[in-house]
């Protein structure tokens, strides 16, 4: 268990790299010179010199690396163009907004998808799996963001029900439990678990046939064991693949949330990134990208251990 | 060694191919076929826009601006800028189609290429392309689109490439394991056995038993695709004003949704049909080649 | 092991089609934390033969013991770690191609469906040898059909065919007529019917050893049944953990039994006739680990009469009564001394 643990720890390692190196690439993908597009356009000559220095623009590639990783590991992201501020302190403000949305969202599809997914593998090949089945499909092709909107235009626009925007009343992105800021987290959470649900959906639908084909199954049965004797069981052995994808898919959230929390202006990472598109914010935007990113491959890392801590069958090689 | 001659070759039973099986189970599946007839009309009004499109789709007038849907003379209504709905949504379809599929057929040449040779020729280039690859897809896709597109700026061209690269590794992916499975099996063992070089092995005993699970895996990615697409364009990057494209519509018509709420919403819909239809094309083709069930 | 010995053989003039020189294997074996190669499998260890003209050599053993392994070292499907392979006195690498090989060597597989290409008919895939050794088309297609009669499949109905829609034992008739199909001098059928009905087998059988005759070929007969190589085989190989330690004419094999380890192997043997059903305690236990064999010779932990010379030092091929007969056991080579 330990050995795999390390084992997959050091192979991740490479990844890891490889997906700095991706980040640090996109500064030089910009069109035109990298100084330009991590410098405000009014900087002065003085500036100017100081950050062609601490990124060493003037040095070769394999050294920039160099320099922006040791940065990175200091805790030091750059500044962001458009605020003036250092991006690790953006970053910091809206991360929290994006775990509690993405968590929060994940659950919720892992509640529901996972019942349509029982429901459906319980009654196979009828019409209740095929109505279970059709909403997964949906699930998984409903463009999220454009769901969003419609999710506003009925319960806020129609109804006013709930807030279209933000994290809390006048716009206040400090997050508290109290039922005026959850009434904001409602839509874009409902919208974000549309796409785990479908494909926990999918995965559980999977499982539970596939378990009650079984002839082990068959033979609990028939020596008389109870349905909820078998239920016990069939729970019991699609809980680790559903936890792992789950556990798959919030990582999956906390990365893609932008379009959702751009219909929503909900005061996340992915606006942020928003944001940063929209200004040309460089320096942000690849902040944002590198956390997140890094996230998902040690999201993946830890899913990948627990999976194989509470079934040693799924170690992968 | 004489007799051969006196055989006549043109009588026998022959079996119908793979493909034409799959081809006839795939045609009795009604939901899919429903699906396809649906992409088809929508390439159909793509192709044929300007004979289809009541309006100019870039022709806007101040004086009818966000006219709901059901206005005389504007079927679908009008846009923020007093263009025509209903001609906007059929253009539309051109760019919405071509930024959503074509990432995906290059991805599908490109990717299966990578994958089809790490698979074949395994050891030291497997494990180097698929690490490469493994990179890639280490980001949620998602995330990589947006930070090329981001990076690279707005603009049909970038959008294309960041999608392009967003698919390439779990196509490569895909093929790579199914190439990995055939490699291993008698028959390309055989051919090997009777002095074929790897060029035609490849081309007559792999291609034709990897190229459909590749190519159905592509389909279901058309769907992902659509909606990424648009979304690139919903952001901001992609495709620019004033080009009529779904998800840019979408980006433009949402400030309207305290006006004309349900016009604002429309081309979330078209995007909607699309990318559903794709994937129960996809479904349907899936089970349809499933050919043991 | 020492070629030489076993190139001392019935009928000198007639010199070897194909020899099989010290070919060695190991597969490494990954582990560990970093995935390096920490150890191998010894699959095949340094074994010499020769195969005549017209002769059915077969060759048995358990599983594990390298037969298929030894068959696909011979048209370097897998590449050898050492060793030599010759065909007509020619050396691959040398003076001979891999092509001009593999067309004088053609391999029959144990799974009749894995070994033909689902997407093609079978005239398709018969033809598919020829076609890349130049023969046109159309030329390649009527010997298909010439092969297909000949392996007992009428092609008006099974030319047009996949491989599933027809019975195991017409797929593995297939299989013959695929590797016929560019006029091989060797067909080696590595278990080729050992997935068959009984009844089937039969037909099979039957079917190659006709073939045999007409088309003056050389089999290389592999197979864990020794009643079936009892039938098919001119001259025998016995092996145990990627060495030979017995070979010899089939009768002699069977009648008079060198190699303890062979006769375990003759005793587990499921008699055709139930009133000579040996007595003899068949094989206990599995084959030892072939990544750590045993010292000295590799049967000692399982041999019933083994002494402690057999722990230590390892027995070579020595010759037997009857000529062309070798075995690789102390207790047969001191007992030849004392005669």
């Amino acid at each position: 268990m330990f050995i795999y643990a390390l084992k997959r720890l050091i192979y991740v390692l490479p990844v890891a790299i490889g997906v700095s190196l991706i980040c640090f690439m996109l500064v030089h993908i910009a069109p035109g010179d990298p100084l330009i597009s991590v410098l405000p356009p009014d900087a002065s000559a003085d500036l100017r010199e100081q950050i062609r220095r601490s990124y060493g623009f003037d040095r070769p590639l394999p050294i920039q690396y160099w320099i922006w990783l040791k940065n990175v590991f200091q805790g030091d992201f750059g500044t962001s163009i458009a605020t003036g501020r250092p991006v690790v302190e953006e970053l910091r403000k809206a991360i929290g907004n994006t775990i509690i949305l993405s968590l929060i969202a994940t659950l919720i599809g892992f509640f529901f998808g996972s019942l349509f997914g029982f429901v459906a593998g319980y009654h196979r090949d009828t019409v209740i799996d095929k109505i279970a089945s059709f909403i997964s499909v949906i699930g998984v092709s409903v463009p999220h963001y454009w769901l969003g909107m419609v999710l506003v235009i009925i319960f806020s626009v129609q109804l006013g029900w709930l807030p279209a925007t933000g994290a809390g009343p006048g716009g206040s992105s400090a997050w508290v439990w109290d039922w005026t800021h959850i009434k904001h987290l409602i839509l874009p959470a409902i919208t974000m678990s549309v796409i785990p649900m479908g494909i926990i959906a999918r995965t559980v639908r999977a499982l539970v046939a596939d378990i009650l084909s079984q002839e082990f199954v068959q033979g609990l049965r028939a020596k008389g064991l109870t349905d909820r004797g078998v239920l016990r069981h069939v729970i019991k052995n699609t809980a680790p693949t559903a936890l792992a994808v789950m556990g798959l898919q919030l990582g999956y959230l906390l990365g893609g949330s932008i379009l959702i929390e751009t219909v929503f202006s909900w005061p996340g990472t992915g606006f942020l990134l928003g944001q940063a598109i929209f200004q040309r914010d460089i320096p942000l935007l690849q902040g944002i990208i590198l956390v997140l990113a890094m996230f998902f491959v040690f999201l993946n890392l830890i899913v990948d251990v627990l999976q194989s801590a509470l079934d040693p069958r799924v170690q992968r090689g | 060694m004489i007799e051969q001659k006196t055989i006549p070759l043109d009588e026998y039973t022959r079996s119908p191919s793979y493909w034409a099986i799959v081809l006839r189970r795939f045609s009795r599946d009604k939901v899919a076929m429903f699906a396809l007839a649906i992409i088809i009309l929508l390439f159909l009004v793509a192709v044929f826009a300007p004979y289809i499109a009541p309006a100019d789709p870039l022709k806007g007038s101040m004086l009818r601006r966000l006219r709901p849907i059901g206005t005389p003379g504007l079927p679908l209504g009008a846009d923020e800028l007093g263009r025509d709905m209903l001609s906007r949504l059929i253009y539309g379809a051109r760019l919405s189609l071509f930024m959503g599929i074509t990432p995906v057929a290059i991805a599908f040449v490109i990717g299966s290429s990578i994958g089809i040779a790490a698979g074949y020729l395994g050891g030291l280039f497997n494990s180097l392309t698929m690490r490469t690859n493994d990179i890639f897809y280490a980001f949620p896709s998602v995330l990589l689109a947006i930070a090329l597109s981001g990076a690279l700026g707005a603009g049909v061209t970038s959008g294309l490439l960041s999608l392009t690269i967003v698919f390439i590794p779990p196509t490569a992916r895909v093929a790579e394991s199914v190439t990995t499975q055939v490699r291993k099996l008698d028959y390309v063992e055989a051919a090997k056995a009777s002095g074929a070089n790897n060029f035609t092995i490849i081309r007559v005993h792999v291609l034709g038993n990897v190229l459909g699970p590749i190519f159905v895996y592509s389909t279901s990615l058309i769907s992902v695709s659509m909606i990424l697409a648009a979304g690139l364009s919903f952001l901001g990057l992609g495709v620019k004003p004033p080009e009529p494209e779904w998800g840019l519509m979408l980006n433009t018509l949402r400030n309207a949704i305290y006006v004309q709420p349900w016009l604002a919403a429309l081309p979330g819909v078209m995007i909607f049909m699309t990318s559903i239809a794709f994937n129960l094309v996809s479904d349907g083709l899936r089970s349809a080649m499933d050919i043991k069930s | 092991m020492s070629e030489d010995t076993s190139t001392r053989r019935t009928h000198m003039a007639d010199a070897p089609l194909l020899e099989v020189r010290e070919i060695t294997k190991f597969f490494p074996i990954k582990s560990g934390l970093f995935g390096r190669a920490t150890n191998s499998v010894r699959a095949v260890d340094g074994i010499s033969f020769n195969v005549l003209r017209r002769e059915t050599l077969g060759i048995v053993g358990e599983s594990g013991c390298g037969k298929s392994t030894t068959a696909r070292l011979i048209v370097d499907l897998i590449s050898p770690d050492k060793g030599d392979i010759l065909f007509d006195a020619r050396r691959l690498g040398t003076d001979l191609t891999l092509n001009e090989l593999r067309r004088n060597v053609q391999m029959v597989f144990q799974d009749s469906y894995a070994s033909l290409n689902p997407r093609l008919t079978i005239e398709d895939t018969i033809a598919f040898g020829p076609i890349i050794h130049g023969v046109p088309r159309e030329y390649a297609r009527r010997l298909a059909w010439e092969l297909l009669s000949k392996v007992g499949l009428d092609p008006k109905r099974f030319a047009g065919r996949y491989p599933h829609e027809i019975s195991g034992g017409q797929r593995q008739r297939v299989n013959i007529a695929r590797a016929l199909a560019v006029k091989p001098q060797i067909i080696i059928l590595d278990e080729s019917v050992s997935a068959l009905d009984k009844s089937v087998e039969a037909q099979v059988l039957n079917l190659l050893l006709d073939l045999k005759k007409e088309l003056d070929l050389t089999y290389i007969f592999i197979s864990h049944d020794l009643n079936v190589v009892k039938f098919m085989a001119d001259r025998v190989i016995v092996m145990y953990l990627g060495e030979i330690v017995e070979v010899g004419p089939v009768e002699s094999i069977y009648a008079e039994t060198a190699h303890p380890y062979s006769r375990s192997l003759l005793a587990s043997m499921p008699s055709m006739d139930p009133d000579h059903r040996s007595e003899h305690v068949a094989l206990a236990g599995d084959p030892p680990n072939p990544i750590n064999p045993p010292s000295g010779c590799r049967f000692h932990p399982r041999c019933p009469i083994a002494i402690p010379k057999c722990k230590t030092e390892k027995p070579l091929l020595h010759i037997q009564k009857t000529r062309g007969h070798l075995a690789a056991c102390h207790l047969t080579a001191q007992q030849q001394e004392t005669f």
